[in-house]
């Protein structure tokens, strides 16, 4: 393997020496200190002899002529059963693993248990035609079907020539022997490795995401769903939610595996995760939703180098259950974090800055990173998908700033979180217009919500989102004319609006039955409010419209905050249709 | 005095206004230095080249200045002599005592792995109920004043670090007045806690660089004592603006690329950093706690400036003041004031009407000040809006006001009775339980 001497030090930037080849994103460890740690690092940069490394660790102590080693493979990831529940690091150390109370440099550690037992399953028989990616068997991780396959490194067509009987075998056994068109043998095992950088492409194609992926947020999924598969973001600045809408997603979506990246934030909100996920239940399946959850932690106060990493490790290990035919969501907060490691590392190379000093490709960056996700038909006819959900941590809550821009670009759904609604505790706080899904316009999306629901949902939708913009111009009107300046009308226009806002969009993440709102009930609530919107009532004067339609609010909230159907949600249906009843006009 | 194992080297080849740089082998990157008797620090090592920041400013260096290197990285001497003592940025004292002796430990050293962390519930009583009822604070919680330079906050500051219930205050003074100093300083003296108190001042007569040291100095004191001696550690720092300046000199000076308001582009991590020191340990680690309280002034009240923006996206929330006009005195804003880790303790350590009082006292004042835009735009006011208007007032003269120093439980019976007052139980929105248990008849 390569050697070479360290050079130069600007902070987590070395300059390296080197006596043979390497290549762009090679791992090298660098040995530091009388103890000579090995510190992990990546090659970012060739010019000449010079090759760039960014450091994960801290670089104190380093000098001119420490050793460095290169491994001759990328930044990679190690993949088989035991991954879910697990909480790693960016470059996929297990946390919990690591013995001190501090996190010390160049402590690096095994990601999986190899001495488990796992019961495995065959799929494949011998004689069987297979590729990378094909299924060779099958685990029960967490009650996922984790299936073991191909490794997505190996090239070509093989026989599998023995296979193993069901049994319970370690992760590192020789499950299968198959055999390339030469005629050489190949052991597999149930871990193979996969370079984070690069997707993982063994499917046949990837389609247009189209099937609702259901969140239980009413104003996800009701007003602008996002699909599996499909890429969404949420941008908003500090104080306005966006961790607490996470956690609700990550919580109630309807998927198979979740994984949270934590990529540069607070270190007490992934404690949070860690403290509540194991005792959670999750609301589809009924057992602990840290079953299945894989966290990567890479917190604001861990080494910039590898929050770069973590989003990768990340999406590499969605990618590796989307293979699997699973369905994976993947949350990532936030990618701001991420888009300023790279500008921390494009200054220290002191590469031309492109706007707020961000590097040239930043856009270019982030638009390959949304494309990993995605819906695809895997080789084998069946179905896996990762839908991804970045948050953005605009700068000053400006939105016009690279990151939130170059996300835009390519992301399909956009969660607008606004501060003004946020501060008047109107959560979540997802600004109803300036938020879209562009899959609500897909024909495919269409088709199949009118199977799921009804084909007038859509219609019904929009609606929904004409009342809110007719709304909110006549509440500027009546900022500027005052209450009396404009007709009766406008304020029942408004209130319909409000209705809306407070029942559909506004939802309590921290009441119990509030929380997950299941379609077959947004269904309900939705053609109650349509029905309250198209109707015409009896006013005299604005102050009779004001506090009617509190009212009406006050008793579908109560409904919000009801089981389903119960005694009290029907008793307050009662109520409604009474207080309807009063001043409806009858058509 | 230069050891046997240290080299010294005397050419000098450049000479900016905060680094030097000098030909020299065999040195470690962070590695403390001496220039002419000035401590530096090597920031940047390209093949034989170092460059050093020099803290003290570099007036007055000569290119055959004598460097000395120190083969470390900056550190303290860490025992429980820190304590009632005061340091400058080096951690020397400068209260004319004698040098502290004990462990040396490097500052800014590793994170904790968040795994060994635990979720914090303590909750830290500070007797000022703009802040004890509306934005509660919790041990290990990081929260600072967002707060216009004319503020006192320093004055809210000190009277929080005497009220809490904590082991060791740690007050990382950063560019301070040398008035302010002194303030702090009487204080502590004549609040009888000196004993309890470590101080690492930076003040504005003092170099601005040197700053830079001063929260890992704070901070590796705080570590100390809450992790080794498991106490529960109160950090102050004042003021991380200028901290951030002091960043943005040196990167400034080493030629780095500046992103938004002139700031280096590490600004986030730098800051998260220092505030991710913050942490509670489980009871198996000692369940030692560091909390740390800052300052961040603003310019004009702008918070999308580089500084808060950043600290706003890493902090816990954020504290405001305000000159209330009403009642003339400065008050702990309801607003824009947040507490994120408050829902961890209010109603669970505190009386169980917690939540639902502070939330309906705020609604209500927002409702005065709706009020108050509709007055002051030439609108009739009804009975309701004028009974606001009397609830605002009393409610930020007796609950919001800085100079309130209650328990949370008088803090609740107030505002019990300030509803009961000003209105009726149908207006105030709270759970018929409740009312029906706390409602002053």
């Amino acid at each position: 393997m390569t050697q070479g001497k360290v050079k130069g030090i600007i902070a987590n930037l070395v300059t390296v020496a080197v006596d043979g080849p390497v290549s762009q994103n090679e791992i090298a460890y660098i040995s530091v200190g009388a103890n000579a740690t090995k510190l992990m690092a990546e090659v970012i940069k060739v010019t000449g002899e010079n090759v760039y490394v960014q450091v994960f660790e801290s670089t104190r102590g380093l000098k001119v002529g420490d050793n460095v080693e290169f491994t001759g493979h990328m930044l990679e990831v190690t993949l088989g059963p035991g991954l879910l529940s697990r909480n790693y690091d960016g470059l996929q150390n297990d946390l919990d693993k690591l013995t001190g109370v501090f996190l010390q440099r160049g402590e690096y550690n095994f990601p999986l248990d190899k001495e488990k037992l796992w019961k495995f399953e065959p799929i494949a028989k011998v004689g069987d035609k297979v590729e990378a990616a094909a299924w060779l068997g099958e685990v029960d991780e967490n009650h996922q079907p984790h299936k073991i396959m191909v490794p997505f490194v190996m090239e070509g067509t093989y026989t599998v020539k023995s296979i193993v009987a069901a049994g319970e075998y370690k992760i590192e056994d020789t499950i299968a022997v198959i055999t390339d068109e030469e005629g050489n043998d190949h052991n597999i095992t149930m871990v193979q490795k996969w370079p984070v950088k690069k997707a993982i492409l063994a499917y046949k194609s990837k389609p247009r995401p189209f099937k609702l992926l259901e969140t239980g947020v009413r104003t996800i999924d009701t007003a602008n769903p996002i699909c599996e598969g499909g890429t969404g973001f949420i941008p908003g600045p500090f104080g306005t939610g966006k961790t607490v809408l996470q956690h609700a997603i990550s919580k109630q979506a309807e998927a198979d595996i979740v994984i949270i990246a934590a990529c540069g934030e607070r270190a007490n909100e992934v404690v949070e995760t860690f403290t509540e996920f194991p005792e959670l239940d999750d609301p589809h399946t009924g057992r602990k939703l840290m079953e299945r959850t894989i966290i990567i932690a890479n917190t604001s106060n861990m080494p910039v180098a590898s929050r770069e990493a973590s989003v990768y490790t990340s999406m590499t290990i969605a990618e590796y259950y989307r293979s699997m035919g699973l369905r994976v969501l993947l949350m990532a907060d936030s990618t701001s974090r991420w888009a300023q490691a790279l500008r921390e590392m494009s200054n220290r190379m002191e590469e031309l800055p492109g706007q707020d000093a961000f590097p040239m490709d930043l856009s270019a960056i982030i638009g390959a990173f949304y494309a990993r996700a995605g819906y695809v038909y895997l080789n084998n006819g069946k179905i896996g998908s990762v839908t991804f959900l970045g948050t953005v941590s605009p700068a000053g809550g400006n939105l016009k700033e690279p990151v939130t821009e170059g996300t835009k670009k390519v992301a399909r759904c956009f969660y607008a979180l606004e501060q003004a609604r946020a501060d008047h505790k109107r959560y979540p706080a997802v600004n109803p217009i300036d938020s879209y899904s562009k899959y609500i316009e897909y024909p495919e999306f269409a088709e199949y919500i009118s199977g799921l629901i009804d084909d007038k949902w859509i219609g019904q939708v929009n609606e929904m989102k004409t009342y809110l913009q007719r709304g909110k111009e006549i509440q500027e009107q009546i900022n500027i004319l005052g209450d009396d300046g404009v007709p009766v009308d406008y304020h029942e226009e408004f209130w319909k609006s409000e209705v809306i806002d407070f029942v559909i969009l506004q939802q309590d993440a921290f009441d119990k039955i509030d929380a997950v709102c299941p379609l077959e009930r947004q269904r309900y609530m939705l053609d109650l409010v349509m029905g309250i919107c198209h109707s015409d009532y009896n006013f005299d004067n604005f102050l009779d419209v004001i506090d009617y339609f509190k009212r009406i609010i006050n008793l579908c909230k109560q409904m919000n905050y009801s089981e389903f159907h119960s005694e009290d949600f029907e008793n307050y249906q009662k109520k409604l249709n009474e207080l309807l009843a009063e001043k409806q006009i009858k058509a | 005095m230069a050891k046997a194992f240290q080299k010294i080297f005397t050419e000098i080849t450049a000479i900016t206004k905060a680094t030097c740089s000098l030909k020299a082998e065999g040195v470690g990157n962070d590695e403390l230095a001496t220039v002419n008797g000035k401590l530096a620090q090597v920031v940047k090592i390209m093949g034989d080249e170092v460059t050093l920041q020099v803290f003290q400013g570099t007036e007055g260096i000569p290119t055959n200045a004598e460097v000395v290197f120190l083969g470390k990285a900056p550190s303290l001497k860490v025992s429980d002599q820190l304590a009632g003592r005061f340091f400058n940025a080096y951690g020397d004292p400068i209260d004319g005592g004698p040098a502290v002796e004990g462990e040396e430990v490097e500052i800014g050293g590793p994170s904790v792995n968040p795994v060994r962390r635990k979720q914090p519930s303590e909750l830290i009583a500070t007797g000022i109920a703009g802040i004890d009822l509306n934005n509660t604070l919790v041990s290990g919680q990081k929260i600072p004043f967002f707060a216009d330079p004319d503020q006192p906050y320093n004055q809210v500051m000190a009277n929080v670090a005497l009220r809490a219930q904590v082991d060791k205050i740690i007050l990382g003074g950063m560019g301070l007045t040398n008035d302010d100093y002194l303030y702090f300083k009487n204080v502590f003296a004549n609040a009888g806690v000196l004993d309890r108190i470590v101080s690492f001042v930076n003040t504005t007569e003092n170099p601005a660089v040197e700053r830079l040291l001063i929260p890992d100095m704070a901070l590796a004191a705080a570590e100390y004592f809450a992790v080794q001696k498991h106490q529960k550690v109160l950090v102050l720092l004042t003021d991380m603006t200028l901290y951030a300046d002091a960043l943005a000199i040196v990167s400034n000076r080493m030629d780095q690329i500046p992103s938004k308001d002139s700031m280096p582009g590490s600004l986030y991590s730098d800051l998260a950093k220092i505030y991710e020191k913050a942490v509670q340990f489980p009871e198996e680690a000692g369940g030692g706690s560091i909390t740390i309280i800052a300052v961040t002034t603003l310019s004009g009240g702008d918070i999308t400036h580089a500084i808060p923006d950043n600290t706003g996206y890493i902090t816990e929330g954020q504290l405001y003041l305000r000159r209330d006009s009403d009642i003339g005195k400065v008050i702990v804003d309801p607003f824009r004031s947040l507490s994120r880790l408050k829902q961890l303790v209010s109603g669970k350590k505190t009386r169980e009407d917690h939540p639902q009082v502070m939330n309906a006292a705020v609604r209500l004042y927002a409702d005065a000040a709706n009020a108050k835009t509709k007055l002051e735009n030439g609108f009739d006011l009804t009975d309701y809006d004028n009974r606001c208007l009397d609830f605002a007032k009393e409610y930020s003269n007796r609950i919001l006001a800085i100079d309130v120093n209650i328990n949370t439980t008088e803090m609740l019976d107030i505002a019990w009775e300030l509803f009961a007052t000003y209105f009726k139980p149908e207006e105030v929105n709270i759970k018929q339980a409740l009312v029906d248990k706390y409602w002053k008849k």
